[in-house]
């Protein structure tokens, strides 16, 4: 079972980064008759193009000419060093000329990048189009839930004995996580959808307000996430480690569906799930989020595809390998797509997170509210748990040599 | 809810901090990447 969950995780991982740089890729198509114009473009080339067909460049983009095989100077045409200004204009716009530039650096060193096309169009068409209908999916789903199996109530009645379930600290860490993920997801989403949401209604003076704001909120912010994920990693790991509970917990769809109490430690299985997609969606949003906070700084994509080549994981999942050379704002523009795809995927998540902490079910808002619960609720979703707390009271009453007031 | 405040309160602290710190380290777009032959006001 595992094994299974790896392999869709990395076939669905890998599907993803295909996608992105399959928007770059061009597919191979039997090469057209150009004996016309000589091997340059035809007709058909432009008007293919124009249609928004797949046009294989590749006669173009290496027609760069080659100064290697120049005609000497004292020649005719030697002065041209090998390539003509065609030839030269083409490398520049396959982005091959050996261009040199005084200040910039290598970001400066481009002046034609069309990868930028295949950004904005996944950017405003799939990436809004999947990544809205998986929130609003999300929620639906939540709805209909809902509407089936109602609240999860607490068997009985409460007992009025509370037990400490969150101290102070980690309610803290916990909010500081939530608040600015919650600003975060917000306002990453007016960046996105702000054009087409919201400027056609309430016009581009609003959109550019909300986008200015968010821009700041988003970059300030940021800082706050990465701080409180570290922590709350730091402080519930030694929780999340999976043990036989989970197995227990998974059998019984964790009392979700039917009418079952799985024992559990202070962590289920499910909150696992959460706690683990927090961190690991988390500190990947992060790293991506690090890269597009200081651009052209911290590129990502070219080494990571290069050692996901190395490993052969493409080939396997059936893919070419990926690209290897990236231009700096190929670079930027992976990281934001990146960025935008895992954030999607983590805010649905947390919708179901932050639905089963409120709504759907009684006395579960307590633990990260007031940091009480009651006994008979931790009995019911944390008996172990609740066993250990209880242990370690009477363990330190007994040693005080107090006797508990029963 | 003290800790609710308390952790809203901390994202804004760290928020402003951030952004104060990485002003004053010249870490702005118009620091990083323009020089004093480009005019931005």
């Amino acid at each position: 079972m595992p094994r299974l969950i790896f392999a869709f995780v990395l076939t669905l991982t890998l599907s993803m980064m295909a996608a992105l740089v399959g928007q770059a890729q061009e597919t191979a198509t039997p090469a057209p008759d150009r004996s016309a114009t000589g091997g340059a473009q035809t007709l058909e080339d432009i008007l293919a193009r124009q249609r928004g067909e797949t046009v294989d460049s590749q006669f173009r983009s290496s027609a760069t000419g080659n100064p290697d095989a120049a005609a000497a100077i004292t020649q005719q045409l030697g002065t041209l060093g090998g390539q003509s200004d065609p030839e030269l204009w083409r490398a520049l716009r396959y982005n091959s000329a050996d261009l040199r530039v005084s200040a910039g650096g290598p970001v400066a060193g481009v002046l034609v990048q069309d990868g930028g096309m295949s950004w904005l169009t996944f950017r405003a068409g799939p990436l809004r189009q999947y990544g809205g209908w998986l929130l609003l999916g999300t929620i639906g789903l939540l709805a209909v839930f809902f509407l089936l199996r109602g609240r999860i109530r607490i068997d009985g009645t409460k007992t009025g004995h509370t037990v400490t379930r969150f101290e102070f600290v980690e309610r803290m860490a916990h909010w500081t996580l939530a608040g600015s993920f919650i600003l975060l997801g917000l306002t990453g989403l007016l960046t996105l959808f702000g054009r087409v949401a919201i400027q056609p209604y309430l016009g581009k003076d609003v959109n550019s307000l909300l986008l200015i704001g968010s821009k700041w909120v988003h970059n300030s912010v940021s800082w706050a996430f990465m701080l409180a994920l570290v922590t709350v990693f730091v402080m519930w790991v030694a929780h999340n480690i999976p043990n036989k509970w989970d197995l227990v917990w998974i059998r019984q769809f964790g009392g979700i569906i039917g009418k079952k109490h799985p024992p559990a430690k202070k962590f289920n299985a499910g909150q696992k799930v959460i706690f683990w997609s927090v961190i690991l969606f988390g500190a990947s949003i992060s790293v991506s989020g690090l890269s597009l906070l200081f651009p052209f700084e911290m590129p990502l994509f070219a080494k990571t595809f290069a050692i996901l080549n190395d490993l052969g994981l493409p080939q396997w999942a059936g893919y070419d390998p990926l690209p290897t050379v990236l231009a700096p704002q190929e670079e930027m523009q992976l990281a934001q797509l990146w960025h935008a795809i895992v954030a999607f995927v983590l805010m649905a998540i947390i919708i179901a997170h932050i639905y089963i902490g409120t709504l759907g079910m009684e006395g579960a808002y307590d633990a990260m509210g007031s940091g009480e619960v009651d006994e008979a609720w931790a009995h019911q979703h944390h008996s172990i748990w609740l066993e250990e707390v209880q242990q370690k009271e009477r363990d330190k009453l007994a040693s005080s040599g107090a006797t508990p007031a029963e | 809810m003290k800790a609710m405040l308390a952790g809203f309160a901390l994202i804004a602290v760290i928020a402003v901090g951030a952004d104060f710190a990485l002003e004053r380290a010249g870490f702005s777009s118009q620091d990083r990447n323009s020089g004093a032959d480009v005019r931005l006001n």
